[in-house]
């Protein structure tokens, strides 16, 4: 049957909707490869099929679905990495999950990630580290890294994670798989245990840029139980190019060059990603984002000071982990968050907290909101010239375990291509343009606000162009 | 350039109990980290507006109609401590979510 | 010299105000007092992980209501901010609140200038369950997040206020005004409105402000009296002993009238405010400044005082005591417009002075309307007082018998024989002497220019008439007499 596990969700949902294929069989199919998985890349699989899978009058085929361990599922456990939310189940569904259910993507399994959606290597799990499938003793970058980890080794035809600064962009290059970061708004966030409100967004984890697309489809819409989610302008039209011609491709000197770090095996994929793009007929420029070399110290003050004040409600009062609940209100608020965070969590709640602090606010806090909004006046300014902008998703390809723990600051530069697009609220999508060391490297493609169908198309014909083969990891 | 005391009262404000190699090595790693985004103070960025939301959402509001709520049982499904409690004039008595009872009251 | 003739007590009130909408601020959880606990609660409003705030239309619709109300300079654009705080209360840790830039700035009611108002969420219910008995047993409490979650406008005075009576006075006020614009029950005792104050002192005279503490928890209009009185004597001690007011927040226990420190300004907290990421800024459009005005009462009380006084001459007490009980003005200017038996027509400030005494006669708290005394009724009285056809004396009476069966006054003073005596008449001629001749004593002082002793002489006339003498003319006779 490895035949199944060949098929894009694109591919089986089309065999299904024409009854070629059952949709319980697949599900079974792979439901027992990810209750079998060595990876620790879930936290929860299903137990069956779905009573009610329809898959063949559904659009989205009845394709299971992996799912992020932060996206409340009712009934199921949501434990956002965490131990402060072991167990936790919570009594409503995510907007995103359910409109994903309702289109016939049922729930296969939870996927393990960084605790609180907060790290770049899924080692700041609260249930153990994921291992990347190209090289078990490796990260697969996070903080999706459970989702990633699992669409590259064939454990879910296809998943969703949330992307803050570049957790699904980043670990879906490190595993080589395509992950996408639509508009800010694009998609609900209601539901979503939330890490830095300004920034989270969910998105695809997939095999390839089709398959991102169509779950987009049924993602996207404006909900009234999220006050910042917008109608997309448009339905996302499955890609079709073949090919680049008239589109014009900038490449910031400031992300790609010597400041960023990018080792040299990842710029070589890089470039010859762009020679494939001009061999498509794209043309190739240098751009300018002069502030997007700050983007990251923007990021780390904006995001853990939203999330310093998101996690305050972990106080052990209405549920999740409570510590020493016989003693004093202190005590008890002070065991718990020490006892169910982590390291990292603790560290971006006190960076947060102290860059709100009293004295601090404007120099930091403050400051950092100024310079985000230069970052979105330069790719505006960029895109008055260029279709979109390219970069190489991540510095370098996938690390060891252990390899970035000790500095955490040379953790935070994984995010130093992805974060600015963050910062901007714009679509961002790392598809895998090659191997370096044997290891994948992403290719990322930056466009507009709600640019995700011209995106997606331009992804596409690089995608045909590259013949990237990941099926080495899905065995 | 972060020290000692400046992280205890930090932990007190973020509610995290830190012990003292703890409150060190916090110390260690947030002079760091602050070292690095510090560069952004040097910037000029007189004039410029802070951006509070990348996305044009003014004016979202609902109607003022109700939705539906959570059974008590619902929501006090997961409550570490669920208290049964006498209410005046209810013939059942309800549930509330214990705690351990606060010193003095708080911020407004 | 006493406290306040040396001090000047310089008083600010802190007013927050529970919203009569169907439904919270930022979910769809319904209002309401009361009910079994937790039965009103949803993802948003426990904060539970992953819920979003959504805010409330009719919310914002009140909030602007009360803009107006004040006049307040309404932000086309304001902001919600975060306010982060630990407390069992406090579901989220945070409380979603405005900020720097607020739903309304500026405004006044009466001689006290409104700082700012704006929109926040109410918190939690927290109640304490009686000693647990467990050898390291703290205190137990438990929460209650029915009521979490109710918008709030908090309303900001400027320290305008000079005096506790002042205060309490003001907040009535301010209650009555919110009642009638129908956005709040303001029932101090449901904790519907609830008021804090600020209070410093300084030298009578100087206009620095001296340091100011701020008194919570006061639950009824005459404890916010006490409690600032209390304080203000506490400051004025202190400082005459050679001490220093340091900032705090005090608690006033009316039992004990103890002021009690709930936290020093070293523990001040530190709120950490930044804008609510979650939310968007909150619009107000013209089309939502014209459907407020719209659901605004015609007048509010403060505009029915100014009219009062400006067009129909009422004295400033009686123009506010009719317009701020809002069934005793709308019963007087159902008199004052009615058509009334008698010579003339209704004389405003004379009609307006039987209000009173028809609330003494009636009980304080009812209403004219449902008494027995219709509005024409009192407006035929005021006109027969007015006409000097019944003295003012013979005229209570009359209330007092229209009070018990109703009925036409014309009819009630000639049944009973109430009408005044006229000046000219014979009789009062001969009683005027009678009096004179029954106190030489009075009489002589009165001749001697003792306008005191003139009283013993008017009383035995107003006797002898039963009352239905015009004092001023029995008084303008008897001096006559004596010259």
């Amino acid at each position: 049957m490895s035949d199944l596990l060949e098929l894009t969700a694109a591919a089986a949902a089309e065999r299904v909707r024409a009854r070629e294929l059952d949709a319980g069989e697949l599900f079974g199919f792979y439901r027992r490869r990810a209750a079998a998985e060595e990876l620790n890349a879930y936290t929860w699989v299903a137990d069956g099929p779905p009573p009610e899978l329809d898959g063949a009058g559904a659009p989205l085929g009845g394709i299971p679905l992996a799912v992020k361990d932060l996206f409340c599922t009712e009934g199921v456990p949501s434990q956002a990495g965490s131990r402060l939310l072991e167990g936790y189940t919570p009594p409503y569904t995510a907007t995103v999950v359910a409109k994903l259910r309702a289109a016939g993507a049922p729930l296969l399994g939870k996927t393990n990630q960084d605790e609180f959606a907060m790290g770049s290597s899924n080692e700041n799990s609260g249930f153990g580290p994921v291992l990347n499938p190209w090289d078990r003793s490796r990260v697969p970058g996070g903080s999706s890294g459970g989702s990633a980890a699992a669409v590259a080794a064939g454990l879910a035809p296809w998943a969703i994670g949330t992307d803050t600064g570049g957790s699904i962009r980043q670990p879906a290059a490190l595993c080589g798989i395509v992950g996408l970061k639509p508009t800010y708004g694009a998609c609900s966030r209601y539901g979503m245990i939330a890490f830095a409100s300004s920034l989270d967004q969910a998105g695809p984890l997939t095999r390839d840029v089709t398959d991102a697309a169509l779950l987009l489809r049924y993602m996207t819409g404006r909900d009234e139980c999220d006050s910042t989610s917008l109608e997309f302008p448009e339905e996302i039209r499955l890609p079709s190019a073949e090919d680049l011609k008239g589109v014009r491709l900038g490449v910031p000197e400031e992300l790609t060059g010597a400041e960023g770090g990018v080792e040299p095996g990842v710029r070589e994929r890089f470039e010859a990603t762009l020679t494939v793009a001009e061999q498509l007929g794209a043309s190739v420029e240098p751009c300018r984002l002069p502030h997007a070399p700050h983007a990251l110290s923007a990021y780390y003050l904006i995001a853990p000071a939203e999330a310093s004040a998101n996690l305050a409600r972990f106080d052990g009062v209405r549920y999740g982990l409570r510590v020493d609940g016989e003693a004093d209100l202190l005590t008890m608020y002070e065991r718990t968050r020490a006892t169910g965070f982590g390291d990292e969590v603790k560290r971006r709640i006190m960076l947060g907290t102290y860059a709100l602090s009293s004295g601090y606010y404007e120099a930091y806090y403050g400051t950092a909101q100024k310079v985000r909004t230069k970052i979105s006046e330069d790719f505006r300014a960029a895109f008055e010239q260029f279709d979109l902008i390219v970069t190489p998703t991540s510095p370098w390809v996938a690390f060891e375990l252990g390899a970035k723990t000790a500095d955490p600051l040379a953790m935070y530069l994984n995010d130093f291509c992805t974060v600015p697009m963050s910062l901007a609220g714009i679509p961002a999508v790392s598809i895998p343009c090659g191997l370096s060391d044997g290891l994948p490297v992403g290719f990322q493609l930056a466009g507009p606000a709600f640019s995700e169908s011209r995106l997606l198309d331009a992804a596409h014909a690089l995608e045909r162009a590259i013949g990237f083969d990941g099926r080495e990891t899905r065995r | 350039m972060l020290d000692r005391s400046q992280v205890l009262h930090v932990a007190r404000l973020a509610r995290l109990e830190l012990t003292d190699a703890q409150v060190e090595r916090m110390a260690g790693e947030l002079s760091h980290v602050l070292d690095h985004i510090e560069k952004i103070r040097e910037l000029d960025l007189a004039g410029v507006p802070p951006t509070s939301h990348v996305v044009d959402v003014a004016g979202v509001v609902r109607p003022d109609e109700p939705w539906p709520c959570f059974p008590v049982d619902v929501a006090l499904a997961s409550a570490p401590e669920p208290v049964e409690v006498e209410v005046a004039g209810l013939p059942e008595p309800g549930v509330g979510f214990g705690v351990p009872s606060p010193g003095q009251a708080p911020g407004e | 010299m006493s406290a306040t003739a040396e001090y000047e007590p310089v008083i600010g009130l802190e007013i927050h105000v529970q919203l009569t909408t169907r439904t919270k601020m930022f979910c769809g959880c319904e209002v309401a007092f009361g009910g079994p606990p937790n039965s009103r609660t949803c993802a948003v409003c426990l904060g539970l992980p992953g819920a979003l705030p959504v805010v409330n239309q009719q919310a914002v619709h009140f909030g602007v209501m009360i803009g107006l109300a004040f006049e307040c300079e309404i932000a086309e654009r304001s902001i919600f901010h975060r306010k982060n705080y630990f407390y069992p209360d406090n579901p989220k840790g945070y409380q979603i609140s405005q900020y720097d830039i607020p739903l309304c700035r500026g405004g006044r009611l009466g001689e006290v200038r409104i700082h700012r108002a704006h929109l926040e969420e109410d918190a939690a219910k927290l109640n304490h369950l009686s000693q647990s008995g467990r050898i390291h047993g703290a205190d137990r409490s438990w929460v209650d997040f029915n009521r979490c979650g109710t918008p709030l406008v908090e309303i900001v005075t400027e320290p305008d206020i000079h005096s506790p009576e002042r205060a309490r006075d003001w907040l009535t006020v301010l209650r009555e005004t919110l009642r009638q614009l129908g956005v709040s029950d303001v029932d101090m005792s449901q904790g519907s409105l609830r008021c804090d104050a600020n209070v410093s002192v300084r030298p009578r005279g100087t206009h620095e402000l001296g340091t100011k503490t701020e008194l919570k928890n006061m639950n009824s209009f005459a404890y916010l009296e006490q409690g600032i009185r209390a304080e203000i004597e506490r400051q004025v001690e202190l400082i005459r002993g050679g001490g220093t007011v340091v900032q705090e927040t005090l608690h006033f226990d009316p039992r004990s009238r103890r002021l009690t420190p709930l936290r020093s300004k070293e523990e001040a907290h530190d709120y950490r405010y930044f804008p609510e990421p979650d939310l968007g800024p909150l619009l107000v459009t013209e089309e939502m400044l014209a459907a407020a005005r719209r659901d605004m009462p015609a007048e509010l009380p403060a505009d029915r005082a100014v009219r009062f006084e400006r067009e129909l001459g009422l004295s400033a007490e009686r123009a506010h005591l009719l317009a701020f009980r809002a069934e005793l003005g709308n019963y007087f200017e159902r008199a004052l417009a009615s058509t009334p038996g008698g010579n003339g027509e209704v004389d405003a400030v004379e009609l307006a002075n039987w209000i009173p005494l028809l609330i003494e006669r009636i009980g304080s708290d009812a209403d004219p309307s449902d008494s027995k005394v219709a509005p024409e009724s009192l407006a035929t009285l005021a006109v027969m007082v007015k006409g000097k056809e019944v003295s003012r004396d013979a005229a209570r009476e009359v209330l007092t018998m229209l009070v018990e069966s109703g009925g036409d006054p014309r009819e009630i003073v000639e049944r009973e024989g109430l009408g005044a005596i006229a000046a000219d008449e014979d009789g009062l001629g001969d009683i005027v002497d009678r009096a004179i001749a029954s106190d030489p004593v009075a009489a002589e002082q009165v001749r001697a220019g003792n306008m005191r002793a003139i009283g013993p002489l008017v009383g035995y006339v107003m006797r002898e008439t039963k009352g239905r003498a015009d004092g001023g003319e029995v008084t303008r006779l008897i001096r006559e007499r004596l010259g």
